[in-house]
This record gives C-alpha cells, structure tokens and sequence, in this order.
C-alpha cells in the first residue's frame, strides 16, 4: 500500500505475466505508448503455471493489495497445456481465499496475448480501478511487512 | 469384532502369510490409542485393541512398513482408511505386494472430548450396544447415544465400503449420500464475506502450529515438505502473524486437494480442536462442483483432478460469480 501527496491511497498491484505472451503483450503496451497504472509491477514468469499458491500469498504478504495472474489464452500456451492447469489451481485457490472471507475481487486471472497490448492496458487499469475501490488489503496482510 | 480379528492375525502369523501386524494398542487410558506394530502371538494377546476410541488412520504408517525387505505385514483397514491406501497406492507410495489387507466394517468411532463434554468422566473402556455406547467408568457404567458422541466426521461419514482389500472381516457397506458431509462448507458458504473472515480467524488463530495435522495426514507424504524448508520462513516455529497461520493452512489444505480422502485425522488431532475438514472439503466441494464428482482413493487408477485439465473447465472468474461476496 502506498500514499500519494493528496494522501489517497494507491493500491500496489503484483501481476504475474507469462513469459510467451502477457510479458509481451505488456511490451506491445508500451511500445504503442498506451499508458497503464504504475504501481502495477509486473513479474515474468516462464508460464502462468509457474505460479504456485505461494507465490500470490507470498505477494499479499509483502504488501500487495491486488494480484493478478495473466497467461497465453487457453489453448495458446507455448508449453501447449501450462494454463489450463494453472486455471484450474487458481480457480481452487481464489474459491479457497473467498471462503476464508478474503476479499474476491483481489484476485484475478487474465488472458492477455502478445498482440493485446491495448486488452494489456485495459485489463491492468479496470483492475486497479476495481482494487483502488476496495481499499488496503488488510485481511491477508502480514502486520510485520506493514510499512 | 477385536477378538476376531486377534484370531485371524494370530492365525495368519502363525502360517506365515504375514510377519507383523500393524493395528492399535492401548496407551495409558483407554481412550489414547496408538497404532502398533505387533510381531508375536504374545503381544497381540497382551496389548492388541480394537474398539470405538481406534479412530487413528493406520494406512500412513504403511508406506514405511510396506518397504520394508521383511515380509508381509497384515493391515486392519476401516474404510476411511482404504480410500487413504488406495490413494496412497495411486501415487505408489506403498507397495501393495508387502501388504496384507483385511477390511473392517465401522459404524462410527466416539470422540473422546464430546464424551468428556457429556459429562461421564473416568471413562476405562466402551463397546457398542445397537444404537448407544456403554461407556464404562471409574463410578460405573454410562449408557449414550452414538449421535450424541461420534466424531463429527463419522457423522459425516462419506462411504462403509472398502475400496481395497484381500478379505473382508463382517459385511460389507455402502456410499452414503454427500449432502451431511458437505453442510458444513455450505453454511460457511451462505455466509457473508466479513462474517466467513471472522469465523476463520478466530479458528486459525488457535493453532499453535504443532504439525500434527501435517504429520498425521496420509495424503501428506512429501520426503521434504514445504513447511521444514529453513528458506520459507515458516519452519519449526509457530506463527508469528495472522498471516502466517493463514499461509499454512491454506498451503497445507492445498497441497493435499485432489488427493485428501477426507478420512477426517487432522480435525481429530488437531490440539486446539479447529475444524480442518472444513478446509479439505472445501477443495472436494469446489471440485466436484466444478470438474464433476471425483472421490480420491475410489480407484487407483484416476487422474487427480488438479494434474489434469479440460479445455472447456471453468475460468477463475466463477469464484466471482457465484455464493455470497
């Protein structure tokens, strides 16, 4: 969580892009000039199944307020099937963190290819929109990381 | 039933089919029984149990005995822990030709704390009679009814058939229907978000993270698990944060989804009584809902849901579109 100088909050967002197609679709982003919040900080990953459930609790705890995971669209994969496992451990976890009462709009997952920058943006300001609205996250914060 | 099945594993010792047993011996109270290895006739005699309170899963303990160059070793399985084995045996984890099954039937194990709660004390034994335990005590015998004591996961029960064995001891049951043992999740479920936090924090902050759940569970049979990693952060210490406590049992609970047999031990382990099953089944639920009813250890044959995937699955955004936010 940050502040800014008007002292409204900026949520921090963790997005985990996928090496083959979010990573570049968010290059694709910047190369057309299309402007997307910058307390988004983006993490490559080699395939949106890299991401283990620790990882996104991990990204809560050191204080993000939001994360998103974005991948090849289904089908898309460059490992031909790393998504649709991925979908299926994030659809389990987010069910498993909504039923521990964490707020479900904080998490999210998108499919972002590398030809989608302008989708890339779209996504990536509709969801600090959306985390901005829910304010800090305060139910899988860890006290100690709290700056 | 306990002097039958002393007989048949003092008779397959005898011939050699097996060289050990494994089943439950008393400890101090008759409540706190322990799984055993017996290896004579003598200890069976002496020590060998099997009543209402042989609640522990012995079916863990096999992936060590079965690998073992020491012969057979004769196992007791109550249903519940056939699934476990039979899940176990999917992930080859046992070695099937080492072990020696013989099915039990179960009609339920009492809880130790519920007795207690029902106010008969000094409990020194309890045999089943119809629908009631007589329960006997230092001051006499008590006479319950089983509702009232079962474990609560008994009461959920989820199947008295075996889905794994060599020979059957009594008759053989039935599935039951899974409405009872998912009505738990389903209340959490209609609650509100804020409503469903507190519940759980208020659970989870009673853990005092002994592990037992972990070590007790037989779908957790990692050599190196995540949580003795020095590098997590979280090894050998109790948490230190809300956060933290949410961490492990959220992890745990994953770690184990597609595979947990819902035989219901870490609830009966768990020192300061907070409902784990609860986090379990959530995933059972969630993946029956959503990739079609799949019941771990029912054959050893299936692909776990979470290592396989359809093209036409649900995306994450379901979580945001259905129950109460």
């Amino acid at each position: 969580m940050q502040v800014n100088e008007n002292e409204t909050f900026v949520p921090t967002i963790v997005a985990f892009c996928c090496n083959w197609c979010s990573y570049a679709g968010a290059d694709l982003s910047g190369t057309n000039r299309l402007q997307y919040p910058s307390n988004i900080k983006i993490i490559r990953v080699p395939c949106s199944c890299r991401v283990n459930p620790m990882f996104i609790l991990r990204a809560f705890q050191r204080g993000a307020d939001g994360v998103i995971l974005c991948g090849c669209h289904p089908g898309d994969c460059h490992y031909t099937t790393g998504n649709y496992y991925a979908r299926r451990r994030m659809t389990l976890l987010f069910s498993m963190l909504d039923y521990l009462g964490i707020e479900r709009g904080r998490t999210r997952v998108e499919w972002v290819s590398a030809a989608e920058g302008q989708k890339f943006a779209e996504t990536m300001k509709s969801f600090a929109a959306e985390i901005a609205a829910l304010g800090p996250n305060r139910r899988l914060e860890d006290l100690r990381c709290r700056k | 039933m306990q002097e039958m099945m002393k007989k048949r594993a003092k008779t397959l010792l005898a011939d050699g089919t097996v060289s050990r047993v494994i089943g439950w011996r008393r400890g101090e109270f008759s409540y706190d029984v322990t799984p055993a290895v017996f290896e004579t006739a003598e200890e069976i005699d002496r020590d060998f149990v099997f009543d209402a309170f042989c609640g522990a899963n012995v079916s863990k303990y096999l992936i060590r005995e079965s690998a073992k160059e020491d012969g057979r070793i004769l196992a007791f399985l109550k249903p519940c822990d056939a699934f476990s084995f039979n899940q176990l045996l999917a992930e080859h984890r046992v070695r099937r030709e080492n072990v020696y099954l013989i099915g039990i039937p179960c009609a339920g194990k009492a809880d130790i704390d519920r007795i207690k709660k029902a106010g008969i004390d000094g409990v020194t034994g309890i045999a089943e009679d119809g629908e009631d335990f007589v329960v006997s005590t230092v001051y006499g015998d008590e006479r319950v009814k089983q509702a009232d004591v079962l474990a609560e996961r008994c009461l959920a029960c989820k199947s008295k058939r075996h889905p794994v064995y060599d020979e059957l001891l009594g008759e053989e049951g039935e599935d039951l229907p899974d409405d009872v043992r998912f009505a738990g999740v389903a209340k959490l479920e209609a609650m509100t978000a804020e409503e469903r936090f507190d519940f759980w924090r208020s659970e989870l902050s009673k853990c005092i993270r002994c592990n037992a759940c972990r070590n007790v569970c037989p779908a957790c049979t990692c050599e190196n698990c995540v949580f003795d990693n020095p590098a997590s952060g979280i090894s050998q210490k109790a948490a230190a944060d809300p956060f933290e406590e949410n961490m492990y049992h959220i992890i745990r609970a994953f770690h184990v989804a597609g595979r947990c047999t819902d035989c219901g031990e870490c609830s009966r382990v768990c020192p300061e009584h907070i409902p784990l099953h609860l986090l379990n089944r959530k995933f059972i639920k969630d993946i029956d809902e959503l990739y079609g009813t799949y019941r771990a250890g029912e054959d050893d044959g299936t692909k776990n849901p979470l290592t396989s995937y359809t093209e036409g699955d649900a995306e994450a955004s379901v979580v945001r579109e259905r129950g109460r936010a």
